[in-house]
């Protein structure tokens, strides 16, 4: 349910997006989901099609693609970097608390491909030129 | 006759949302009207507090309830029965929380605005709400003496989001394992700027100290 709103969200980005670009289609979106964002690529995927098909505009037959993102910690106290969801928060080389969160919480739209219907846009400046 | 190209976006999927946001935000500054977000899990008293803490404060303030919920109107039901207030119940349309579009549509929907505080209700839940802004001035959150003291450890976000966390139901700290000085701890350890109120909505005690936090904190919003 958590990532239908999340799907959402999406759509109604990419779909105004599309549209300022005058593109016809938005063909895929790609994604980059952190390791630890607490959302589940699998999720969704389940609802994109059916969301993708009664909530937008441009993307009918848009696909989705999702790059996953290792999470990385890091600690203050040996300054170094480790895996976060193998150790958590405290730092396996010397057991410090003090870590902080490097990577691993994005939910980011990395691109979109689109389909444009040619031959557009070339009078465009011929048009506005002069008024007077 | 077509041509494929990629835009490149790189843009948090939350982006959108935080920019209704703040747009909802600018404007209840603009009207007047404090928009208080409640979260919490279910079951953790959020409409039993909202009676007690309306029946309080409604001498002071004009108020009006927001009620958020997958399905159903009890709640709205409820507390209208309970304290007079009026409340009108949003329906999520299947979703676990609401986002800042819906809760726009819902101040939209009260029709007059001759009101000082609106307290939005949202769906009982600890993961979600807390991942979308409401456009609310202020988060609100309820956790119950039964949930456990080991709460804000297992739902960080929704902590360090909420700048006022209410312990409810200390009437039956007696019966169950419950630390407040570790509640405490864990709950500053997420936020150290959150206030901590106990409360039993239940006897009504604490519930005098909860409503006079929130009138001094309504008028410093004014202020500001």
């Amino acid at each position: 349910m958590h990532e239908l709103g999340i799907v959402f969200n999406i759509i109604k980005e990419v779909d105004s997006i599309a549209e300022q670009n005058k593109v016809k289609e938005v063909k895929e979106v790609t994604l980059e989901i952190g390791e630890v964002s607490g959302v589940i690529p699998t999720y969704l995927t389940d609802c994109w099609k059916w969301a993708c098909l009664h909530r937008s505009k441009l993307m009918k037959n848009c696909e989705l693609k999702v790059i996953e993102l290792k999470a990385k910690s890091f600690c203050e106290d040996c300054e170094t970097a480790y895996d976060t969801v193998k150790h958590g928060r405290k730092c396996p080389n010397c057991g410090s608390a003090k870590t902080y969160l490097i990577t691993g919480k994005e939910t980011n739209i990395k691109d979109i491909k689109v389909v444009y219907e040619e031959e557009e846009n070339v009078n465009e400046k011929s048009e506005s030129k002069t008024d007077k | 006759m077509e041509s494929v190209k990629i835009i490149e976006i790189k843009k948090s999927v939350f982006s959108a949302n935080e920019m209704d946001a703040n747009e909802l935000r600018k404007e209840l500054k603009e009207k007047g009207v404090f928009l208080l977000n409640l979260m919490s899990s279910p079951g953790a008293g959020k409409t039993t507090t909202l009676i007690k803490l309306i029946n309080e404060l409604k001498k002071d303030l004009k108020i009006k309830v927001m009620e958020a919920d997958i399905d159903s109107d009890v709640d709205a039901i409820k507390i209208k029965d309970a304290t007079g207030v009026e409340s009108i119940q949003l329906h999520t349309g299947g979703m676990c929380h609401l986002d800042a579009e819906m809760t726009k549509q819902g101040i939209d929907g009260l029709k007059d605005f001759d009101v000082d505080l609106v307290i939005l209700e949202n769906v009982g839940n600890l993961v979600c709400p807390a991942e979308f802004d409401t456009g609310a001035c202020m988060n609100m959150t309820i956790l119950s003496v039964p949930e456990g003291d080991d709460k804000p450890l297992k739902y960080p976000l929704m902590y360090q989001v909420c700048n006022l966390v209410v312990i409810n139901k200390i009437d039956t700290l007696s019966v169950f394992d419950f630390d407040m000085d570790k509640v405490k701890e864990n709950i500053h350890m997420r936020n150290p700027n959150a206030e901590i109120i106990p409360i039993s909505a239940k006897t009504g005690e604490g519930i005098d100290k909860l409503a006079n936090f929130l009138k001094s904190e309504i008028s410093k919003w004014r202020k500001m």
